[in-house]
């Protein structure tokens, strides 16, 4: 069932693609084959393909849990932040909460969670920073 | 003699203190993340690219360092294939056959330095396959047009889901979605944007370094978030490891197997489609049909720690000549190292060797170079890669989520590049979940655009005539390998397949 369902989102996602490749606009400078084909041939084998995959499914792959499923977006979310947040709160601060959250949620204590996180960006910090010169986001503590 | 003063000019460039630091380091950390249930050769690679290129290596050092990294995976797999049991990266997987049981019966650490003894035989096997084989498929390949090159990049993604793929269908999505990811951005020959819905970081296209290294290294986190898989595989006595040489005798024995599997697994890993998990697959089943007489397969028979081993060795050098001479890279890794050489701006193909003699045949050396660290790293010391497998994965996954972000961010500074990174994990994990093969949506985000130049030239040359791609023998000869290679899994696929995982299972339920 779940292979049907993808096969149907990747139909529509070629549909999607091939009309998004006919709304590119040609330039007068066009050559023989112009902007478009590439993209069009593209979107049919991705259509074909999908419509293979929608009528012959393969076995069911085993989802995890709602519980698993909301863990995955936890761990989604807090990377967007991570992602948000590093040019504003600096690497080291960023990094340390982050990869303490990820640990924690790996099956670490709490608080071993958290000196984990300080010595994983610390860590990190002092390797590609200092040592090797990597410039890395600054916060308004400096690092 | 050619060949040989070109080696020559090759180790005169990697004999430098830093391109000696680098293939050390290299081999140190390949070996590393090839013992790493969960971190294979292109993760590892993929994590390191941003990193070698944000601090600012030249083409040669990177590619050493990168490479290094290759050969070292390749070496470490073995390690938690014998100790634990479990492979370290697919290509190790036939190890556990014999590996595992021979460390049961206390002989881990012959197990291990036999294997480490095949690695480099096959390693050292291919690289001298690869000065040999890739000038000449380089003369070939200066026969090509842009039609031959078309079709032999549409070769590359038919061939590619490998002989073992169970369901094309899947194979030809993630082909296409690469692709059409790689279709984002300008257009390089008429100047008008595709696909930027008006977004103007899309206007540069997608980084695919961002796209690698999203899918292989963040979706590999999801993967252990999801099972909650933190605690450390491996327990204190399982990595006991006894005499460290193996005895003369037994050296003596597999030789002739080491050799074999050596040429086989070159064969297989120059050929599309195949790789280094194939080439340990073959490699073992021939020795087995060849030398088991008695029947001691699969209960701790050093040739069957051999074969493997010298087999995946020798595929992954095998799979650097289709890269270098063609630029069409046969393998998952070798897709991500064709990366690297993209970022650094450099087109493999037969004009790397015209052009950068220095880049090939430095890496070449770097090759024999890494080797003999490897097999002084992975003998004596082996020690220490072991300790490596006490590392709880509740450690290493967040250090390699974080790794990831520091490399991809040291690249643009920006965090659009981040959160597109995240969104590719996120992709890749439910990809995974699908069964879709990763591997071709890499190679058809680096490929994408130089496929469709070579299409738009081609045609441009023959005033629009479309049949111009299948107008030369070559280009037919090229499109009949692609059809064969596209069809032929969905015959013989399922046979294989089936074989490799039937094995795997007698293995798991012996050792419970």
């Amino acid at each position: 069932m779940s292979d049907r369902i993808f096969g149907l989102f990747g139909l529509a996602l070629a549909i999607f693609f091939a009309w998004a490749a006919l709304q590119i606009e040609e330039s007068f400078l066009s050559d023989e084959v112009g902007p478009k084909a590439f993209p069009l041939i593209i979107a049919t084998i991705l259509g074909i393909s999908s419509i293979f995959i929608a009528l012959k499914p393969d076995a069911d792959p085993e989802w995890p849990s709602l519980a698993r499923l909301a863990e995955i977006l936890a761990a989604v979310v807090v990377m967007i932040l991570y992602a948000e947040f590093l040019p504003v709160a600096g690497f080291v601060i960023a990094t340390a909460v982050a990869s303490a959250y990820l640990t924690w949620r790996l099956g670490s204590p709490v608080l071993s969670s958290l000196l984990i996180g300080v010595l994983t960006s610390v860590g990190i910090y002092v390797v590609f920073h200092l040592a090797l010169g990597l410039s890395l986001a600054r916060g308004p503590l400096g690092f | 003699m050619d060949v040989l003063s070109n080696l020559g000019d090759g180790f005169v460039v990697a004999f430098t203190l830093q391109n000696l630091g680098l293939a050390l380091l290299g081999c140190f950390l390949g070996t590393i993340m090839g013992a790493l249930p969960g971190l294979g050769p292109s993760n590892g690679v993929a994590i390191l690219i941003p990193l070698a290129f944000t601090l600012g290596l030249g083409p040669t050092p990177s590619l050493i360092l990168l490479t290094s990294v290759y050969y070292g995976a390749m070496y470490g797999g073995r390690i938690s294939s014998i100790l634990l049991g479990i492979p370290g990266d697919e290509p190790a997987m036939m190890t556990v056959l014999d590996g595992h049981p021979m460390a049961k019966k206390g002989m881990a650490g012959e197990a291990l330095s036999l294997s480490g003894i095949a690695s480099f035989v096959g390693a050292f096997i291919a690289t001298w396959g690869l000065i040999l084989l890739a000038p000449q498929l380089v003369k070939i390949a200066l026969l090509f047009g842009p039609a031959e090159y078309f079709a032999l990049f549409a070769l590359a993604f038919a061939t590619l889901g490998g002989v073992s793929s169970t369901n094309q269908a899947k194979s030809a999505f993630a082909a296409m979605l690469g692709l059409g990811l790689a279709m984002i951005g300008v257009d390089t020959q008429t100047g008008v944007p595709r696909f930027t819905f008006g977004e103007v970081h899309l206007y540069d296209g997608l980084d695919f370094l961002v796209a690698i290294v999203g899918l292989f290294a963040l979706s590999e986190v999801f993967i252990f978030l999801e099972h909650r898989h933190g605690g450390s595989d491996a327990s204190t006595g399982q990595l006991k490891l006894g005499r460290l040489t193996p005895p003369l005798s037994m050296i003596k024995q597999c030789t002739p197997t080491m050799l074999r599997t050596s040429l086989l697994g070159f064969i297989a890993g120059v050929l599309p489609g195949a790789g280094a998990s194939l080439g340990s697959f073959i490699s073992y089943s021939m020795e087995k049909r060849l030398v088991d007489k008695e029947g001691t397969f699969g209960k701790g028979d050093p040739r069957g720690v051999a074969a493997p081993e010298a087999g995946n060795n020798a595929a992954a050098g095998g799979a650097l000549v289709p890269m270098l001479a063609l630029g069409v890279p046969g393998s998952g890794t070798t897709a991500v190292l064709l990366a690297v050489l993209l970022s650094l701006n450099i087109t493999p193909g037969p004009l790397l060797f015209a052009n950068n003699p220095d880049v090939v045949w430095g890496l070449i050396a770097a090759l024999f170079i890494a080797n003999f660290m490897l097999l002084a790293l992975n003998i004596p010391m082996v020690g220490i890669f072991t300790r490596v497998l006490m590392v709880p994965p509740r450690i290493l996954m967040p250090v390699v989520a974080m790794v990831s972000f520091v490399g991809i961010y040291g690249i643009s500074g920006s965090s659009f590049d981040l959160l597109v990174m995240i969104g590719f994990g996120v992709m890749g994990w439910l990809l995974r979940k699908f069964d879709v093969p990763l591997v071709p949506i890499i190679l058809g985000t680096l490929l994408g655009n130089t496929m469709e130049n070579n299409l738009r030239r081609a045609i441009t040359i023959d005033n629009g005539d479309w049949f111009t791609l299948f107008d030369s023998p070559l280009a037919l000869t090229l499109w009949a390998i692609a059809i064969i290679g596209f069809i032929m899994p969905l015959i013989v696929g399922r046979v294989v397949r089936r074989k490799m995982h039937e094995r795997g299972d007698e293995e798991g339920a012996i050792s419970d």
